[in-house]
């Protein structure tokens, strides 16, 4: 192990580009997700009904109709046919997320993120063990299970149990006892398996990852030459089997990250502090040939 | 030495014992999944869903829980249930008619607002919504049914002298007073609950309950019979003969009706 791999997460990234660079991503990531949760409760605390509805289904100024995908393949699925509004916003946020990443909808919009986030810096300063790692693909197969329940039962069955559209609902329509569940999301990220819930169980996460199959944005490891093998992207990344192929691919091998697991969060670009990574698109495949690992400032604030 | 045992890969063992474990995995989610929305799909009874709510099997399979019905009720009538607190499926719209009852806005902006048609946009008159049928459920207790001439439920009834109507008997116990019975005729009552809503009695004695439970049902095989003849213009079969009725002794009915029933013995004295 090398000197930097032992050094905490993000601290070189500090102490060379300094804290705004450090932390760019985590910033406007949880702004974002704020805002988004904002728009939502203009309405009921401020009585200005830009948005009205909850992520499941809304309109935005009296107008543009937006639905949950999933939602409402669980209400075809379960043999209702909706009418043309919500099949209508349905496609839109499809076409949105197909176009960003399916999983943008996971790290800039899911008000569940910051709680399994939490989850994960406690876990971390606990020095917890990381537990119960059931494999990455368990989600789809509780995307399987969700569609098969529906359809056997006639329900749309995960918006009984779906944490994120309860919490949000319940931050909007009144909480109930939502923060029970939302507290059990949290314990089990924390005691029971690191990153477990939006990394490895989430349906609802399999289901975007899969809109974003070939989305356009996308991260790229351009400056792969650069790496000082200092781990940190791996230690901050939330599906950190995306970056091997990227970071480590060989000549001619594509620096670009393209599984769809990735969240696109830009955590990564933050706390390299050698500058690897960037946002760009699927059809940039360049490698930046430089072995220079301290890109000059001018370099730095081209980026 | 024959050690030679037909070797499988490890690959395709590890492939098979893992698929076997996410199977059994999504299997015991699927289940648990199946167990907690059967257990969530029985609807309180004082729980009503919004005009146009299709039925409550085909409701929970339309409804995505949004909300819009909710924010678009002018009244704030409906209000989405709570996890945990109210009885409903989590996030689904409904009223309690006590708390407050639904307007029956002409418009039906709740139905307007919704997305995936959960709320039947086929419902364009608000007196066709069927959202549940009041039920006199205590007598006892009804203040008209007493005696007094209290008539609320009749009075605030949107669909007045169709979906209520007085009933008039004759009061037993006082002897000569009337009863004007609250009368609901399921026909026409939309279940709106601002009968129940104004009831005076600190419980009301007409509640609005959903119609699974409110109405009985006859046999698909039953017919009316004083229906049938009318339509057909005559007795469906022919050469019935009309027996007289059998009235209370002579001296009653005898001359509307003759054939009335004398006894053959004489009661003692004081009998009829």
């Amino acid at each position: 192990m090398k000197a930097k791999t032992a050094m905490p997460v993000g601290v070189e990234a500090i102490r060379t580009k300094g804290w705004w660079l450090a932390h760019r991503f985590q910033v406007l990531r949880r702004l974002s997700q704020a805002g988004f949760l904002m728009l939502f409760l203009l309405g009921p605390w401020f009585g200005i009904w830009w948005v009205v509805g909850t992520l499941a289904g809304s309109r935005t100024f009296g107008l543009l109709p937006l639905t949950d995908p999933l939602v409402l393949t669980q209400s075809v699925v379960a043999g209702h046919w909706p009418e043309l509004t919500a099949f209508t916003g349905a496609a839109i946020v499809l076409a949105v997320y197909a176009l960003v990443g399916g999983r943008v909808y996971c790290s800039w919009v899911c008000p569940i993120n910051p709680v399994t986030d939490a989850a994960y810096w406690l876990h971390n300063r606990l020095g917890l063990q990381k537990g119960w790692q059931p494999k990455r693909q368990t989600r789809l197969w509780a995307l399987g299970a969700v569609l098969a329940v529906s359809t056997l039962t006639g329900t749309i069955a995960w918006e009984m149990v779906n944490p994120i559209t309860i919490l949000h609902r319940g931050l909007i329509f009144g909480l109930g006892f939502a923060w029970a569940l939302v507290a059990l999301v949290f314990v089990f990220d924390l005691l029971v398996s690191r990153r477990g819930w939006c990394g490895h169980l989430c349906p609802v996460g399999a289901f975007y990852g899969l809109i974003g199959q070939k989305s356009l944005l996308r991260v790229s490891a351009t400056r792969r030459n650069t790496c000082d093998d200092c781990m940190d992207c791996f230690a901050i990344c939330p599906e950190n089997q995306v970056i091997s192929p990227a970071l480590r691919g060989r000549e001619g091998e594509t620096p670009l990250i393209l599984s769809p697991d990735c969240t696109n969060c830009g955590r990564c670009i933050d706390v390299c502090s050698v500058d690897v990574f960037a946002f760009t698109h699927r059809f940039d495949h360049r490698v930046d040939d430089t072995k220079d690992p301290r890109p000059t400032e001018a370099a730095r604030k081209a980026v | 030495m024959s050690f030679a045992k037909p070797t499988l890969s490890p690959q395709r063992r590890r492939f098979l014992t893992d698929t076997a474990r996410l199977a059994g995995g999504g299997l015991l989610l699927g289940g648990g999944l199946v167990w907690w929305v059967e257990d969530a799909r029985s609807l309180p009874a004082e729980a009503l869903r919004p005009p146009g709510a299709l039925p409550e099997g085909d409701f929970l399979a339309a409804c995505i829980r949004c909300g819009l019905c909710v924010r678009d009720c002018p009244y704030d009538t409906l209000s989405l249930a709570e996890l945990g607190a109210d009885g409903p499926a989590t996030g689904t719209p409904y009223f309690t008619a006590r708390d407050v009852p639904c307007e029956m806005c002409e418009d039906i902006p709740c139905v307007a607002a919704c997305p995936t048609g959960a709320l039947d946009p086929g419902l364009t008159d608000i007196d066709a919504a069927r959202m549940g049928t009041a039920v006199l459920v205590d007598q006892e207790n009804c203040l008209n049914f007493l005696g007094l001439r209290c008539d609320v439920c009749y009075r605030v009834c949107p669909v007045i002298d169709q979906a209520i109507t007085l009933e008039l008997s004759h009061n037993n116990r006082s002897g000569h007073h009337a009863i004007f019975a609250p009368t609901v005729h399921a026909d026409y009552c939309t279940g709106c609950g601002k009968c129940e809503k104004s009831c005076v009695l600190p419980e009301a004695a007409i509640k609005v309950l959903p119609l699974r439970l409110a109405r009985g049902a006859p046999g698909d095989h039953y017919r009316k019979g004083w229906e049938e003849e009318q339509n057909n213009g005559g007795p469906l079969v022919e050469g019935i003969i009309d027996l007289p009725d059998r009235l209370p002794g002579p001296g009653t009915d005898n001359l509307a009706a003759p054939g009335g029933f004398e006894p053959a013995f004489k009661l003692p004295e004081g009998g009829q």
